[in-house]
């Protein structure tokens, strides 16, 4: 599979992650989501998430499991959004699968 | 009911897939809410040592993903202190790894216990499951 984005082709795997997380850009996000079977129009909320993602992955090199983005995103963003309420609102998909894809990440390990 | 399980790391982190293969089990295994722990023991103690840099090798750095294990409730990570004499290191040789006690206002506490050999056959013999990488 693959992403058109001004005029340049983007490699993603069968279930839409990067093939290569350098190609990603704000654009790639975008994109993604409102390639969605509901597409999606990411708001600051959205975004908040995906760079909270982006920074976790820079630190530890692993996209975090659902339990544990929540904890942390808690801890970081207050406790009115480290909840699966809050999360799974802005991303139904699943905040661990979703969130990451439009990330630019891998799919959380130990995620099936 | 949450089992004791044991990682026993015992390869270089390098030049197999042992070591990466291992970190993705213990997060997998620690998604489903079991108590797990790991150890390093022989060239497993080079997993956690400082300033880790494969590039010349064309391998991920990957050793910043075991600053995450607190995250995943994985506190308890010990290292044997004769594999570290044998190797001319110390304990200042590896990593701080950190875990935040949530049950005393997060504050950060070490995961990394180096001890004994004797120790670490003592903790061996207390797990449920004990799987060998």
């Amino acid at each position: 599979m693959a992403l058109e984005i001004g005029g340049k082709t983007i490699a993603t795997d069968e279930e839409g992650y990067l093939e290569n997380l350098n190609d990603w850009t704000p654009e790639v996000a975008t994109a993604m989501a409102l390639a969605e079977e509901t597409p999606v129009a990411l708001n600051d909320e959205h975004w908040e998430i995906i760079n909270f993602l982006r920074e976790y992955y820079e630190e530890y090199q692993i996209a975090p499991a659902v339990r544990v983005l929540t904890k942390a995103v808690g801890k970081r963003l207050g406790a009115d959004k480290g909840n699966s309420k809050y999360l799974y609102s802005l991303f139904p998909y699943g905040p661990g699968k979703q969130a990451c894809k439009y990330a630019g990440l891998p799919k959380p390990t130990g995620c099936v | 009911m949450a089992k004791k399980f044991l990682y026993l790391n015992r390869k270089a982190p390098y030049g197999t897939v042992y070591a990466l293969e291992s970190l993705e089990v213990v997060l997998i295994a620690a998604a489903f809410e079991q108590e797990v722990s790991l150890a390093f023991l022989d060239d497993g103690v080079y997993q956690i040592a400082k300033g880790q840099n494969p590039k010349a090798a064309g391998m991920k750095n990957f050793s910043p993903t075991y600053n995450a294990l607190g995250d995943y409730g994985i506190t308890q990570l010990y290292v044997e202190r004769e594999s570290l004499v044998e190797r001319g290191l110390t304990e200042e040789d590896l990593m701080p790894i950190v875990y935040e006690d949530e049950n005393d206002e997060y504050a950060e506490k070490p995961s990394v216990q180096v001890i004994s050999r004797a120790e670490m056959s003592q903790i061996m013999a207390e797990q449920d499951v004990t799987l060998s990488f």
